[in-house]
């Protein structure tokens, strides 16, 4: 099959870095469908050019906030405002926005070929008829889509990736300043899948247009994003790169939502320097990085990614290193890494990610019943801010 | 009996084609006996010389054919024609809002279709009987107009074309109401946002996207309000009177009065014809919407 290569139109843009540009601004936005909030009070601001997820589970507020930007919904009356490029479009209909989207079950128009479906946003915008066939085969070659097999078939005979592509040239032919996207992976295969998140951050680099991402795949956020907004009950819980996401979650809820994390509970005793010493709930002290929120006394709670934890013989733990002792519940074998799971005490427990340096050649050294200490550095707690 | 049964089941369950027809085969009985054979039967008739008190006599004719292209029953068969289309076209500009409107009704929707199935819970001849009340010259609308001052002497409605015409859009809305409300009901509202964002206004919206994918609940709804009133007799007679006759009547008149029935046979197949006419373009039309029922 020939795959024509990934050609973007000169006319649409030049790559663009992600600037401090805002191009949408929410400020104390609050949407209520009755008495339940759907988004509570959400201020942030979406940066030109930039690849941003929203991510949270389901009914956390996500595809409300989208489709407060899409114009679909409005804010409550005095629900704060949604600015486009500096304009507050509060009161502004989908197609006064200047957005295009992709909906999670593609929305094909299923009468209309796939040309048809792709020229229909340039039809209704009373695009010259002359220019419409070249801007159809641009953007169907921009998603990858042959044009010469593609153009005249219906969208019952299109597989779910095509479709998802027909969907993305639809809105891409508009050339939008934002492109929304609300869980349009959702629906196809794992290897397609992965496929498509390197081409849609591919396109939103090549484009220069701003992508707004919908997801509950922290992976898949993780991923595409520059900058990622966790949303957990109408709220947004964190706003920040992957990275300041996963090494530095500010609230249990996304400590635990992106990736895994093991909790330790305690109060602060006593400063020791730029540490912390903090009194266990298990029994023993710890050591933590100095947090503002810290004073004698204070109740605190920390999340150790199971990565950043190593497995030792107690009493033979590293100098300067935390350390709980338990015995090994079990070693799962994953491939990449190895788990142990090792309980502390009071039926909690805790789980350590090592690297599988090949079992058959170097195995672990620890099974089912072994006493063994879990030990972290002091710079590895994360202080939890809603504990 | 239990043996039987097991043995039966037994014999059957290694068969699947004897199971089928052993679940097909009341109905296929039914319509080979009172419709496929009558309809064998009208044709034969269609085409054999009248006996003098109704029946038929041997031989092979065709002068019953002949004899509808006379232009009197040309001319019924014109009006019957205009009149079934004419209340097809009513029907449809009654019944596509009603039904556009009832499957945006959320909650409701249920009960409103409730409604426009409603009146079929009383016979057909009762309904018809209460159209004479409502339109007679001493009826309930005429003693409103005059009380009202509205007018000064009854409105002559009944036993008039306006009055056959009422009467069959008002029998067959609910024909037209249902199938179109079944294929906007099904409709993808996300198709309506995509549409939306991609700048369709509201009625570019709703004529390249809801109207087209209606289109099916259209046809059919034309389909089945027009077939019945191409061969509705009933409310010709009782609100047209004598003088407003759809084919409907005269074919009924062959078999009753007039003791003709090949004649009336004929012209049952004259009309089956036009029929299989109207069926042959839905189907067409069906066929080349895609995404529809």
């Amino acid at each position: 099959m020939l795959i024509p290569s990934l050609i973007p139109d000169p006319a649409v843009a030049s790559p663009v870095i992600p600037s401090d540009t805002p191009i949408v601004e929410f400020t104390n936005v609050s949407k209520s469908f009755g008495d339940s909030k759907a988004v509570n009070n959400i201020s942030f601001t979406i940066r030109k050019g930039e690849f941003f997820s929203l991510l949270g589970p389901s009914g956390c507020g996500k595809t409300t906030t989208l489709r407060l930007l899409a114009g679909f919904e409005q804010p409550d009356a005095d629900g704060g405002t949604v600015k486009i490029d500096s304009q507050v479009v509060n009161q502004k209909r989908p197609y006064e926005r200047q957005v295009g989207m992709v909906f999670q079950n593609y929305a094909i128009f299923p009468h209309l070929s796939v040309e048809k479906n792709v020229a229909f946003g340039l039809e209704q915008h009373n695009v010259p008829k002359a220019e419409i066939p070249d801007r159809v085969v641009k953007a169907m070659e921009m998603v990858r889509l042959d044009p010469v097999k593609f153009a005249r078939r219906m969208p019952n005979q299109l597989s779910g990736g095509q479709r998802q592509r027909v969907a993305l040239a639809r809105a891409l032919v508009l050339r939008p300043t934002i492109l929304l996207l609300d869980e349009p992976l959702g629906a196809i295969d794992l290897k397609l899948r992965k496929e498509m998140q390197l081409e849609l951050k591919q396109l939103n680099k090549s484009l220069g247009i701003t992508f707004v991402y919908v997801t509950h795949d922290q992976e898949e956020a993780l991923t595409m994003s520059d900058r990622i907004a966790v949303m957990d009950n109408a709220l947004v819980a964190q706003l920040g790169t992957p990275a300041e996401i996963y090494e530095n979650p500010r609230t249990a809820f996304v400590a635990k939502f992106i990736g895994e994390s093991n909790f330790f509970e305690g109060k602060a005793t006593r400063k020791m320097g730029e540490l912390w010493e903090i009194a266990g709930t298990l029994g023993g002290s710890f050591l933590v990085p100095n947090h503002p929120k810290l004073a004698a006394g204070t109740a605190i709670r920390i999340a150790v990614r199971p990565e950043w934890l190593d497995v030792c013989t107690p009493g033979s733990i590293p100098p300067g290193e935390n350390s709980v002792v338990g015995v090994v519940r079990d070693v799962i074998y994953l491939g990449e890494t190895i788990h142990v799971i090792v309980t502390l005490g009071e039926g909690s427990e805790c789980t350590v990610a090592l690297r599988n340096e090949g079992q058959l050649i170097k195995p672990v050294p620890w099974k089912k019943g072994d006493k063994a200490a879990v030990a972290w550095l002091p710079e590895d707690c994360q202080i939890l801010e809603d504990a | 009996m239990a043996g039987m049964r097991e043995k039966a089941l037994a014999w059957l369950y290694p068969r699947p084609a004897a199971r089928a027809w052993s679940l097909l085969a009341p109905g296929t009985f039914w319509l080979i006996a009172f419709f496929l054979v009558p309809v064998v039967m009208m044709f034969a008739y269609s085409m054999m010389p009248r006996g003098i008190y109704g029946g038929v006599v041997p031989g092979f004719t065709l002068e019953h054919y002949k004899r509808f292209f006379d232009p009197l029953y040309l001319q019924i068969l014109n009006r019957t024609f205009m009149w079934s289309l004419g209340a097809t076209v009513l029907c449809l500009l009654m019944g596509y809002p009603l039904a556009y409107l009832i499957a945006r009704s959320g909650k409701w929707k249920h009960f409103l279709m409730f409604l426009v199935v409603l009146p079929f819970w009383t016979s057909f001849l009762v309904r018809t009987f209460a159209m004479i009340f409502l339109m007679r010259d001493t009826g309930l609308i005429n003693n409103l107009l005059l009380k009202a001052g509205w007018i000064t002497e009854p409105l002559n409605m009944l036993y008039t074309p306006f009055a056959v015409m009422t009467g069959l859009v008002y029998s067959f809305l609910p024909f037209m109401v249902l199938p179109i409300y079944s294929s906007l009901e099904k409709l993808d509202l996300s198709l309506l946002e995509a549409a939306e964002v991609l700048g369709a206004r509201p009625a570019a919206r709703f004529w390249k996207i809801t109207f087209p994918l209606s289109v099916p609940g259209v046809v059919a709804g034309s389909l089945l309000v027009f077939i019945p009133a191409l061969g509705s007799f009933l409310t010709s007679d009782l609100l047209g009177g004598a003088k407003q006759v759809m084919i409907g009547n005269l074919i009924q008149n062959q078999f009753s009065s007039a003791r003709n029935w090949p004649f009336g046979s004929a012209a049952s197949f004259i009309v089956m014809a036009l029929v299989l006419v109207a069926v042959m373009i839905y189907l067409r039309v069906r066929d080349r919407t895609p995404g529809g029922a």
